[in-house]
């Protein structure tokens, strides 16, 4: 390989990536984030973190680290899991703003609140 | 029968170190008493009170299906309970199972259960556990099962040789931040099945969630139990049997006297000693003596119950 062409090659590789930052650039200005996301895991009877605060869009997921079965009821018909086992998941996107009230439907005790705001 | 309260309480603290090997409480007009263990199984064949004297027996929360530490196969301890029930030297003439029968409500869980419990050979009562009402539908694939006849999400009554048998449901429509709940409309419901009985009418009462508030922390009650117990209260007689806290605790509070049952499954730790009421992992070799069942033993013209709780051990 001679010296100019490892530059010619080089200079090209610069090109490429410039245009390939450009066109993220590009992306990130129509204003599409990258989807938020946001966990809560239950554990010994409780969720976890009892309030979350997300942002619009977010994805909230709840993941039953207990060895009894959970489930994660919206208090106002927003959203239902069905029975989460061992290691189940349930996610949930929040598109509103608003405040989320949930409970365990087996063990109402078990309360929690996701809280959505721009 | 006050001068021999002392001397009861002395019999009853005796029976309570029987652990591991069984337990014996007798109630008599609300005041709790204790005879033998030979006495209460010899009652019901005693000539005189052998027309009306019969036993039932309890089983509460088999959660077949559950496979998990500290018990790899729940539906392996249910078929131990079952064949003690099928061992007992007097046979019950029926059993009722407090509910949690399943751990999630699946077909195979409720097949399995009512195959094992056919091999008692006994007619069996049910009310639902919280874990029996997780299929989408919130409890219908249990009803059609377990509850035909039964009212609303699974209550009703019946009479046996003179006593008056309640079954509630407290695991439906719970409410958030709640406990267990009875509803309105099973109230409602109660306050006519009881009224124009005759108050020397024993009462059994059962249901999954204890009908008295064992410990609120971890929703081990029924916020709206006091509702029931006003209209229990006029009755000589009444005995509430509760399963959900996978031990045994009892109480007696004017004429009424509560009773919880063990598991068939696992044990679960005493109140507020663990972090959470999650399955008590206990070493193998101590499961079955954490795991029970109850036989519940009346005796016509003594208006008491006894009820002896032996251990899977035993």
């Amino acid at each position: 390989m001679t010296k100019a062409f490892k530059i010619l090659t080089f200079q090209a590789s610069v090109l490429l990536a410039g245009v390939l930052m450009m066109s993220v650039a590009a992306d990130m200005a129509k204003a599409v984030p990258a989807p938020a996301a946001a966990a809560v895991t239950i554990g010994n009877f409780t969720f976890k973190a009892p309030v979350v605060t997300v942002r619009p869009g977010t994805t909230v997921t709840w993941t039953n680290g207990d060895d009894i079965p959970h489930t994660v009821v919206s208090k106002d018909g927003v959203f239902k899991s069905k029975v989460l086992d061992t290691g189940d998941r349930f996610s949930f996107t929040f598109a509103k703003a608003g405040q989320f009230g949930y409970f365990c439907s087996l063990h109402p005790h078990m309360t929690g609140t996701i809280i959505v705001k721009a | 029968m006050p001068e021999t309260i002392e001397d009861d309480r002395r019999d009853f603290l005796k029976c309570m170190a029987w652990a591991g090997t069984g337990a014996l409480f007798a109630f008599a007009g609300g005041v709790p008493s204790s005879l033998g263990l030979d006495a209460a199984i010899a009652a019901p064949v005693r000539p005189k009170a052998a027309a009306a004297s019969f036993s039932f027996l309890q089983l509460s929360d088999s959660h077949i299906g559950f496979n998990k530490p500290p018990n790899a196969d729940a539906r392996a301890t249910f078929r131990e309970a079952i064949a003690k029930v099928k061992a007992l030297p007097v046979q019950p003439d029926f059993i009722i199972h407090t509910g949690d029968v399943s751990q999630l409500s699946r077909d195979d869980e409720f097949d399995d259960a009512d195959q094992m419990l056919k091999e008692a050979g006994l007619p069996v009562f049910f009310v639902p556990g919280e874990h029996d009402m997780l299929d989408p539908d919130g409890g219908k694939a249990f009803l059609q099962r377990f509850g035909k006849g039964s009212k609303g999400a699974g209550w009703y009554s019946f009479d046996h040789k003179g006593v008056h048998f309640v079954a509630l449901v407290n695991v439906a429509d719970l409410k958030p931040g709640g406990m267990g709940n009875l509803g309105a409309e099973q109230l409602k419901w109660l306050a006519a099945d009881l009224a124009g009985r005759h108050a020397s009418t024993p009462i059994v009462v059962f249901a999954h969630i204890p009908l008295w508030t064992v410990y609120a922390d971890w929703g081990w009650g029924t916020d709206d139990a006091a509702v029931a117990l006003k209209l229990l209260a006029r009755f000589g007689s009444v005995t509430v049997l509760n399963g959900h806290i996978h031990q045994i605790t009892q109480k007696v509070e004017g004429r009424i006297a509560f009773h919880t049952a063990r598991s068939t499954a696992f044990p679960q730790p005493a109140p507020g000693t663990a972090p959470s009421p999650g399955p008590l992992k206990v070493p193998a070799e101590q499961l079955h003596g954490m795991l029970g069942i109850t036989d519940a033993i009346f005796v016509r013209g003594r208006e008491r119950i006894a009820l002896i709780d032996s251990t899977l051990s035993a």
